[in-house]
């Protein structure tokens, strides 16, 4: 303690200085690359990382200064968690707006359209929503719930002295720089995986200090046992680290050019693409949204985790299985048949280990199930498990080949993805922010209960007419994609499949907007409930070790 | 036996390991065969690379996102066949870094698009999509008509695409630039040497009905009318023994 006390007074600590020369040579690095590149697209991006760098020395000057970097080994680390559940609410609203935007793009074109505007086009619009969502709503409440997690079942400090602000102001970063690089049309193409490859190089050195501050943090623990929710946690870092850089190998057309080209082509890259595309949906909104839900759910019920041998089992199941589904997005393409086989087999596998999480959760309420009705946060936790059983079942079923030839390019696969992102990863979200909130900032409630029950009702309809609308029409248009007359001609234009789904689109757009509400509400719940007056009793480290008993 | 648990509980090394092995079998399993099995990709007559002009529409078409709404893929179903045409092969795809396969019809099936509308109906089409399709969703691309075809790097692109596998010649990656301009415009002299290196069959047109300049519109619409027509299906046999897998 002393010696550390020592350190304090002498200056900066190490990584500080580390962090502030890594910040100095990217500014000036980024400078060169805008002064020297004749690609305007790269230049642009070349000054927003400048800035960036500018800023954060700046504001590293100024904290050295001032001793702002002197922090407690005895208290845990709090502040950067505050951001991430800012930058979630903040990144949570911008992309589900963008989503509704983008409905109503498809529902009334002549209005929504701007000629003269084409960086505001669908096709540049939907990557932006769709990365907005899983990576800068979905990744900032993913690395918050992590820090909190990490440091309460770990009893440790978060490791990594300055590192983790790293983490996070990185992450921003990244974020920053794909949703303007999808606006400018910098994009590879590679769903979910748009960014091209300096934001790849970029997410990989911002992720690996992630991993390493989470890993800085178990080995700092003071528990013999890693608990759970890190299990999931981990795997969700580890693998996403891997699926990151193989899919996104590519080789750039100049090295101050903004265009590269995947080392993969036709067939190989398909594979490689879905193999990423479906375990970013395993690993990054299943692996890691399991992980928040084995800390939040048995703390909020104040319950042990239902079954200690049943989280052993379906852990090491779903993650081994889930890596294998990806070819059920490529069914009767030109992919060889032997791996779509493989791939529909185990989306059928899959489904018992998802539903071993399901379980797990909804059954940890043993005892406590009088909350679902006074506890609106604990009934948003129980509905996005029930959302997550759905959506895991409805996912099988249509890895079904003689499914998917049906539901395969049509609505009816939005509609999956969105009980899955709405239903399950935002609403287990909500729970795990509202939880947190109160902590957070020593306040011993949340401002209104009214206003979460107002949230969990208008979203939840929201969900509900999204998803049935979705069913609606993409059933519908698969059928009439392969409707026949008598005679046996093909029955409908394509174009007549397009206007038949009008009134679902109407629906589909009021149900995005509703659940855009719910989110807009409880931003502003949040924000009324850290201005409330302070609640200082509550001392920092009040989360004690949920379920550990239950883990032993 | 739920004791022997308590290693990976205990150590984060352990744990880390389980991780990476258990989560590596699966994709080493289905993805590295396609690498090496050589039905993967089968033998067809008639695929060449992009020229310069279509690979340079091509990335028009990635950077507007028209994998969004639009695959290139037609499924070996009665309908799709009827609607779109043959089946999509792999060998059709051989040469795209990164595939267009697609993952939504939002708007139709493109893989065999090119030859089924004049060039003048795209540039309507993309100009105001519901001049000519009343009903349609689609955004208007009007920019593209205005905006000179920025092709300063296509000769490092072609030279990018040699070094992920696609067997451009020393001569078509010198004369990119030639070959770009050449295929815009339907009175170039320097046809015959574009034709040369790049095959009779070629479209070599003014595609947005601008003879003054280049456009991006020229770029997209040459790529768009190329699409599906390379692979001759005169030669392709789908009942022979290497084309089924």
């Amino acid at each position: 303690m002393t010696q550390l006390s020592v350190q304090h007074d002498e200056g900066a600590p190490f990584d500080v200085v580390l962090l502030y020369i890594f910040t100095g040579v990217g500014a000036f690095a980024a400078l060169l690359a805008a002064a020297f590149t004749e690609d305007p697209l790269f230049r642009f991006h070349s000054y927003l990382f400048l800035v960036a760098f500018v800023l954060a020395a700046g504001v590293m000057t100024a904290g050295i200064g001032y001793g702002k970097f002197r922090s407690d080994p005895t208290r845990y680390s709090d502040g950067v968690i505050r951001a991430g559940v800012i930058a979630t609410m903040f990144w949570g609203v911008v992309a589900m707006l963008v989503g509704v935007v983008i409905a109503a793009q498809l529902t009334w074109p002549t209005i929504f359209y701007f000629p003269e505007a084409g960086w505001l086009n669908f096709g540049r619009l939907r990557p932006l929503h769709t990365s907005g969502v899983i990576f800068a709503f979905g990744g900032n409440a993913l690395i918050a719930t992590s820090f909190w997690v990490v440091q309460r079942t770990c009893r440790a400090r978060l490791g990594g002295g300055v590192a983790p602000w790293f983490v996070f102001w990185g992450y921003q970063l990244f974020i920053v720089l794909a949703a303007t690089g999808y606006l400018a049309g910098i994009t590879q193409s590679k769903e979910y995986a748009e960014p091209e490859w300096y934001v790849d190089l970029w997410l990989a050195v911002v992720w690996v200090a992630y991993l390493l501050v989470f890993l800085g943090t178990i080995w700092k623990r003071k528990e013999p046992h890693i608990y759970v929710a890190n299990w999931f946690y981990l795997a969700f870092i580890i693998t996403v680290a891997i699926l990151h850089i193989v899919n996104n190998l590519s080789l750039p057309v100049d090295l101050l050019h903004h265009r590269s080209y995947s080392v993969y082509a036709g067939v190989q890259d398909a594979l490689v693409q879905w193999w990423y595309g479906h375990n970013a949906v395993g690993f990054f909104l299943t692996a890691g949204f399991l992980g928040m839900m084995y800390y939040f759910v048995p703390k909020r019920a104040e319950r042990p985790v239902y079954s200690y041998r049943l989280s052993i089992v379906h852990f090491w199941s779903l993650i081994f299985i889930y890596i294998w589904a990806g070819p059920h997005h490529l069914h009767y393409t030109a992919l060889p048949q032997w791996t779509q086989t493989l791939g529909a087999t185990f989306s059928i596998m899959l489904w018992m280990p998802s539903w071993g999480g399901m379980i797990n959760g909804l059954m940890t309420l043993s005892g406590a199930w009088d909350k679902l009705r006074t506890d609106p946060v604990i009934r948003m936790m129980v509905v996005a498990l029930a959302f997550y059983g759905m959506s895991t079942f409805e996912g099988p079923l249509m890895s079904l080949r003689e499914v998917n030839a049906l539901s395969h390019y049509t609505d009816w696969t939005i509609g999956h993805v969105h009980s899955g992102a709405l239903g399950w990863v935002g609403f287990i979200s909500f729970g795990a922010v509202y939880c947190m909130v109160p902590w957070l900032w020593k306040k011993d409630r949340i401002y209104s209960n009214t206003l979460i029950e107002w949230h969990f009702w208008i979203a939840t309809t929201g969900i509900l007419l999204y998803i049935a609308a979705m069913w609606v029409s993409g059933i519908m248009e698969g059928l009439m994609w392969r409707e026949y007359t008598p005679q046996g001609f093909l029955a409908n234009s394509f174009v007549e499949t397009v206007a038949a789904k009008h009134i679902e689109n109407i629906i589909r757009t009021v149900g995005g907007l509703m659940y855009l509400s719910g989110t807009v509400i409880m931003s502003y719940n949040l924000w009324r409930t850290v201005r409330m007056p302070g609640h200082e009793a509550l001392p920092q480290g009040a989360a004690s070790l949920p379920a550990l008993a239950a883990a032993q | 036996m739920w004791n022997k648990h308590a290693k990976f509980e205990r150590h984060s090394l352990w744990m880390i390991i389980g991780i990476v092995i258990v989560v590596s079998i699966g994709g080493l399993v289905e993805i590295s065969p396609l690498f090496y099995l050589e039905s993967t990709v089968e033998e067809v007559e008639g695929m060449r690379p992009y020229t310069p002009l279509e690979l340079e529409g091509r990335d028009i078409y990635v950077r507007e996102g028209c994998y969004t709404c639009h695959s290139q893929m037609i499924r070996p179903l009665r309908d799709e066949v009827e609607r779109y045409g043959h089946y999509s092969l792999a060998a059709e795809s051989m040469y795209d870094h990164p595939f267009q396969w697609g993952s939504k019809r939002t708007g139709p099936d493109l893989a065999r698009v090119g030859g089924k509308y004049s060039d003048s109906w795209h540039k309507d089409h993309l100009t105001d999509p519901r001049s000519v399709v009343p009903e349609s969703v689609m955004p208007p691309y009007a920019f593209l008509r205005d905006k000179d075809l920025d092709y300063r790097e296509v000769q490092a692109k072609l030279s990018a695409m040699t070094k992920v596998g696609v067997p451009y010649t020393q001569d078509q990656i010198d004369h990119a630039k030639d070959d770009l301009e050449a295929q815009a415009d339907p009175f170039d002299s320097r046809a015959t040497a574009l034709k040369k290196r790049y095959g009779a069959k070629l479209a070599q047109r003014d595609f947005d009905g601008d003879p003054n300049r280049v456009t991006e519109m020229d770029a997209l619409i040459a790529y768009l009318q190329m699409l599906g027509g390379l692979v001759d299906f005169r030669t392709y046999r789908a009942e022979a023994p290497e084309n089924q897998r």
